[in-house]
């Protein structure tokens, strides 16, 4: 009975890892067929080529390349700021007692829930107003005042003993310093997941960008891609090299972040 | 002397206000003053930024009267319901059986279960898009292997009736590992002499899990359905890409796709505002009639 346990436990979870990676998998293969093989065949790719990934350079206009370059940068911009941004006001609402901190604690759970996108016709006005619609810096500084971000670091933080702070304080440490010094590189683990999953909303995002971005030279992967489908639906190997070049980076980004992520995504939820 | 140590007292008295400054300036700009403007702008019908006409309530009742928002909000609430339906059950049965103490490779599993995850709505609504075709789609080849050749021409997009089971399945070929991941660390908190002991007193794997596992992970379980309903609720990028839009007889129609198709598109903004509103006070009732069910449950256990 137990070894049958064990068997069917193997079983289940090769059916599930299975399922999880065959669609991988076939997008990997399906993408250096050429595109009139591209349902051909399954699981092999027998007249392997790049074609696929030099039409996304030729076809595409400004080439895809150009939006790979362009969500890179917003997506490691904005998790710089975003990361100083948040960790610091999680800092002061973890650690030190002021005016205003209930308050703000309220906003915050308040605005938990209220979905992003009613404010995105007065938020759209707004950046028209300030000159900012179609620039990298209205994208940027838009999104900087992450709410959920401040709830996770404002977790980890409380985790940090006082006396730590304390000792740091009778040393002549600055106030900045202990932040810069003593709670980053505690709260490491949680500074990874949150780098993580910041980069990957701005990665995978499409409605605001595609209303913020208009000229096609500041076009995100997103929003190439899915150009990429309306204009050419019929060029199958293309589409998947499309989705392989948009994968691709995030992928990379969890191998490296991946034990920092599992545990810091998971202590602010179990702990709160 | 002194005087250094009063600066250091000056200084940590200040800090905390310098340190949410960048933060609260930020917030105050782009989401509180957009989110006032919205509530204001749901109260006028809007053609452009200096053509707006005070309405009152009719965005809401015209809302409430639109058939199309219907069958949003129909679609919606139902890929909601059947996403945590299956999703809950898959994710909580999956880190159980990784948190069996003998299993080997814990973290090949999680990673392999995990990667969908990180391809994203986007990348996922191109893939699917295609995986899902009659004849030649990699889905109906597997599928017609295991339940007979019938399965081959089953259209998945285009047939009305397929299009949200679609939608759900696909959703949760994302997010199962995500929930997942968050189950585990749940299980490491569970007691495992409580666990024992249930054991000794000849308590079933049912009655263990009812008694002890459960009441340990209620309040992950909360948080993952919380999440779960609120991520669900503003749907948009998935029926997007796989759809084209709203799919055949509008049955692939969101919330979030309504409010951008008859809002911000057309640049009707206040109709926007009011869509979204609407939305959120959705969510806020959900949400605590989750919290509260939690709540009662506690009590009962």
């Amino acid at each position: 009975m137990k070894l049958l346990g064990k068997i069917v436990t193997y079983l289940i979870l090769s059916l599930s890892v299975l399922g999880a990676l065959i669609p991988v998998v076939w997008l990997l293969l399906a993408s250096i067929r050429p595109t009139d093989q591209v349902f051909s065949e399954i699981f092999t790719a027998s007249h392997p080529t790049l074609q696929n990934y030099a039409d996304l350079w030729e076809l595409q206009s400004p080439n895809y390349i150009r939006a790979l370059v362009n969500s890179v940068f917003l997506a490691c911009a904005g998790v710089i700021l975003q990361l100083f941004f948040c960790s610091l006001a999680g800092y002061a609402l973890a650690k030190y007692e002021f005016k205003g901190k209930k308050a703000l604690m309220a906003v915050q759970l308040l605005t938990v829930f209220i979905p992003g996108a009613v404010t995105l016709g007065p938020g759209y006005q707004l950046m028209y107003q300030l000159g900012l619609v179609d620039t990298y810096a209205g994208m940027l500084i838009g999104s900087a005042g992450n709410v959920f971000g401040i709830f996770l670091f404002r977790q980890a933080m409380l985790g940090v003993p006082d006396e730590l702070l304390n000792a740091a304080r009778i040393d002549g440490c600055t106030e900045f310093g202990i932040y810069w010094n003593i709670i980053l590189p505690i709260i490491r683990p949680m500074t990874g997941a949150f780098c993580l999953l910041t980069f990957m909303g701005s990665w995978n995002s499409l409605l605001w960008p595609s209303m913020m971005l208009q000229s096609p030279a500041h076009h995100t992967l997103p929003i190439a891609l899915s150009s990429l489908v309306g204009l050419y639906s019929q060029k199958y190997g293309m589409m998947m090299a499309g989705t392989v070049v948009m994968i691709f980076p995030v992928v990379a980004l969890f191998l490296v972040l991946q034990k920092e992520f599992i545990s810091g995504l998971t202590s602010g939820a179990v702990k709160g | 002397m002194r005087e250094s140590s009063s600066f250091f007292k000056k200084q940590q008295k200040l800090a905390p206000y310098w340190f949410v400054l960048p933060f609260v300036v930020t917030f105050l700009v782009f989401s509180a003053y957009p989110y006032l403007k919205s509530l204001s702008y749901s109260l006028y019908a809007t053609s452009g930024p200096k053509d707006a006409k005070f309405v009152g309530l009719s965005n809401y009742t015209f809302l409430f009267s639109d058939p199309d928002f219907h069958q949003a909000v129909a679609n919606t609430a139902l890929f909601a319901l059947l996403s945590v339906a299956i999703q809950l059950p898959l994710s909580l049965g999956l880190a159980m059986l990784l948190s069996q103490k003998w299993l080997k490779g814990v973290k090949v599993w999680r990673l392999a279960v995990f990667l969908p995850n990180l391809l994203g709505q986007v990348a996922v609504g191109v893939l699917f898009s295609v995986l899902l075709q009659p004849k030649f789609g990699l889905v109906n080849i597997g599928l017609s292997k295991v339940l007979g050749e019938a399965m081959l021409d089953k259209k998945w997009l285009s047939d009305p009736q397929n299009v949200l089971p679609a939608l759900v399945l696909v959703q949760a070929w994302i997010s199962i590992g995500y929930n997942m991941i968050y189950f585990l660390a749940a299980l490491q908190n569970v007691d495992q002499e409580l666990i024992e002991a249930a054991m000794v007193d000849g308590a079933n794997g049912w009655q263990r899990f009812r008694a002890v596992t459960l009441p340990a992970i209620t309040p992950v379980l909360m948080f993952v359905l919380v999440t779960m309903t609120v991520g669900s609720f503003q749907l948009y990028e998935l029926p997007r890409l796989l759809l084209g839009g709203g799919g055949p007889d509008n049955r692939g129609l969101t919330i979030i796709m309504y409010l951008f198709n008859n809002g911000l598109n057309p640049g009707n903004l206040g109709y926007a505002a009011a869509v979204g509103w609407t939305l959120a006070l959705m969510l806020a009732a959900i949400s605590a009639i989750q919290l509260w069910l939690s709540g009662a449950a506690k009590k009962d256990a």
